[in-house]
């Protein structure tokens, strides 16, 4: 009896010894915080059920830029899942903690799921908002956050000055034009999008909330659709949040193998499944499909093809001294 | 002051018509106003905290302030609190001791230092820490120099993963330097009040500086002392700005109470925000509570040493 309580406590010490715990860090942007929490219990249980070692994903969350800077200033990120390109790139060529060509190493962009730029009102549309050039009336009131700290808040602007170039013959000046309209009717330029929504929803300012299609279905989830609708216009820009593995402090955590995993994942049918359930647009077809209500159709432009590259936007649009710059202060 | 020279100021009903002499609806419109607007702006939202707090019942109410997120940031806000609070005590009483009992040379500039986080926004205290201390301000370049200088010290830190900003040294670092000057600036004008004469004459009767100090000069200012720390440690666990730049809400590991309220918040959860917030308004009651209790004994204590 004695002997095999022994070999019971050994075997029970053995198996905790192999069974290790993992910590990864994700830091992320605003919207994300729901989809993360249920992909992080998900991806925890398939990790168990693989390896046998329990592990834990701390979140952090906050206006994309703002995160970038966080990792740039030595946060220990092992994986970022931001809002846009531009974000990880400048992670990688100021802090030089991931490869420059970090976006060719995961499928798609590394960009798992999707999303768009919507329009939140409030029930029964009082200002008959139905596409972009309702939102620049004079008298509508719009709540946006601020494109120099908000992903989201630069591909909503992509988004509005892409339907006005497609509008205007892409006529640059008229696209100007329409786009200082549109920052003329912003009262609060909140740092993130969820500040924002926050602003729109239960502070109740605004008429209209320039939202990711994501952040705007879970706000009809948490406030309920006899509050708000969502508008969705003709046509918009199709938003792609990358995600990347950050090489050099995933090296330094012994995570390299789990994380990249972790990001991986994000492209299995049960990733993408969670991704659709919280209102991202999935990359699989068939999950597209299954979860064709949560989406409207819609004429989606890239970026790629309407302002070039991220580089390129970024320099044109949102540096010191660029075009949003000049509207605003207008 | 003696109970002759008590009976003398009894207010005397014609003496009290003539230093109120505006008519009797300025006075009610004005006492009036005073209370309408301390309702208004601090008795209406600390119900509203209550009772949002409350919205989802008292199970809700205790899920959310038991979840291991929140006891994270809730020990972790007492940590910072409990570091710094003691250390914040030591340099102000030396600091006010320096001050208030001998003169030297840039007196006056330790005075303005002491008061600089006072003048300084907590997020510009947050960033200087960042700058100091993050990946690409001194510190970082130092450690990731291919040849620093003090290689061993850079070597170690490096194998042990030392981390100030992002971590909790960085959260107790910002709660310090926002906190610095409550001590001091309660117990200077104190023990300038005070003056010299006791130390002087225990000095003369030939007691040690330390003799001095534990004998005469903090029996004199512990009251004061007690008053300082309280509000120190009010203001450290209620820290916002500074620490949510370097702290860089790690849920569970770097979001000290005011973050986690914040969280909360932002992820729809106001009951939970609130209920959270509440732990930090009933540290303020609990406050107010202690400081009136030091305020009344040591009113009494000056009391019975006048008379005495």
């Amino acid at each position: 009896m004695k002997s095999f309580l022994k070999i019971m406590l050994a075997s029970a010490l053995a198996v905790s010894a192999n069974a290790k715990e993992i910590k990864l860090l994700n830091i992320s942007y605003d919207p994300t915080r729901e989809l993360y929490t249920e992909y992080n219990a998900a991806f925890a249980k398939y990790w168990k059920g693989k390896t046998g070692d329990e592990v834990t994903i701390n979140q952090s969350h906050g206006g994309s830029g703002k995160q970038a800077q966080a990792v740039i200033n030595g946060l220990e990120a092992d994986v970022v899942t931001l809002a846009l390109a531009y974000d990880i790139d400048a992670v990688s060529k100021q802090a030089h903690l991931l490869p420059a060509d970090w976006q060719n190493r995961l499928p798609n962009n590394s960009t798992p799921y999707t999303s768009t730029i919507v329009f939140l009102v409030r029930k029964g549309n009082p200002k008959g908002i139905k596409d972009w050039d309702d939102v620049v009336k004079a008298d509508v009131k719009v709540v946006a956050p601020n494109p120099k700290t908000s992903g989201g808040a630069r591909w909503a602007y992509l988004a509005a000055y892409a339907y006005a170039l497609d509008k205007n013959n892409h006529a640059d000046a008229a696209a100007r034009e329409f786009i200082k309209q549109l920052y003329k009717n912003v009262p609060v330029l909140d740092t993130g999008a969820r500040g924002s929504t926050v602003t729109f929803a239960k502070n109740g300012i605004g008429d209209v909330l320039l939202a990711w299609e994501n952040e705007a279905h879970l706000a009809l989830k948490e406030f309920g659709t006899n509050d708000f609708e969502i508008i969705t216009p003709s046509l918009s820009i199709l938003a792609e949040p990358p995600v990347a593995l950050v090489d050099k402090n995933a090296k330094r955590h012994h995570t390299t193998e789990v994380a990249t995993e972790y990001l991986k994942y994000l492209y299995s049918d049960e990733g993408q499944e969670i991704a659709a359930k919280n209102y991202y647009r999935p990359r699989t077809e068939a999950i597209a499909q299954k979860y064709a209500n949560n989406f409207t159709d819609l004429k989606l432009v890239t970026l790629e093809s309407q302002f070039g590259s991220w580089a390129n936007a970024q320099k044109t649009h949102f540096a010191d001294g660029g075009v949003f710059d000049q509207i605003y202060q207008k | 002051m003696t109970p002759a020279a008590t009976t003398f100021h009894l207010p005397h009903p014609a003496v009290r018509r003539h230093t109120t002499s505006e008519p009797p609806w300025v006075r009610r419109l004005l006492i009036g106003l005073a209370l309408g607007f301390i309702s208004l702006f601090l008795f209406l939202p600390l119900i509203f905290v209550f009772t949002q707090a409350l919205a989802k019942g008292i199970g809700f109410y205790f899920h959310t302030i038991t979840d291991p997120m929140a006891w994270s940031a809730i020990k972790l806000t007492l940590l910072a609190a409990a570091i710094s609070v003691p250390l914040n005590c030591v340099f102000g009483v030396c600091a006010a001791w320096a001050i208030a009992k001998f003169d030297f040379p840039g007196k006056n500039i330790l005075l303005t230092l002491i008061d600089l986080p006072f003048s300084v926004s907590p997020v510009i205290a947050g960033m200087i820490y960042v700058l100091v201390f993050g990946a690409q301000g001194w510190m970082g370049l130092w450690l990731n120099a291919d040849n620093p200088s003090f290689p061993w010290l850079a070597n170690w830190l490096n194998e042990h993963n030392f981390k100030i900003i992002f971590a909790v040294p960085g959260i107790v670092l910002a709660t310090i330097f926002v906190t610095f000057p409550f001590v001091a600036r309660e117990l200077i004008p104190l023990m300038q009040a005070q003056g010299r004469s006791e130390e002087e004459a225990a000095r003369v009767l030939g007691a040690s500086g330390w003799q001095t100090f534990w004998r005469v000069t903090v029996p004199n200012i512990k009251w004061g002392l007690l008053y300082g720390v309280i509000l120190c440690n009010a203001r450290a666990m209620g820290e916002f700005g500074a620490v949510s730049v370097v702290s860089g809400k790690i849920r569970g590991e770097t979001n000290t109470l005011p973050l986690h309220i914040e969280a909360l918040y932002d992820e729809y959860n106001y009951a939970g925000a609130f209920a959270v917030a509440s732990l930090l308004a009933l540290l303020a009651l609990v406050t107010l509570g202690l400081k009136t209790w030091i305020e009344h004994k040591n009113a009494a204590l000056n009391e019975t040493e006048k008379s005495a």
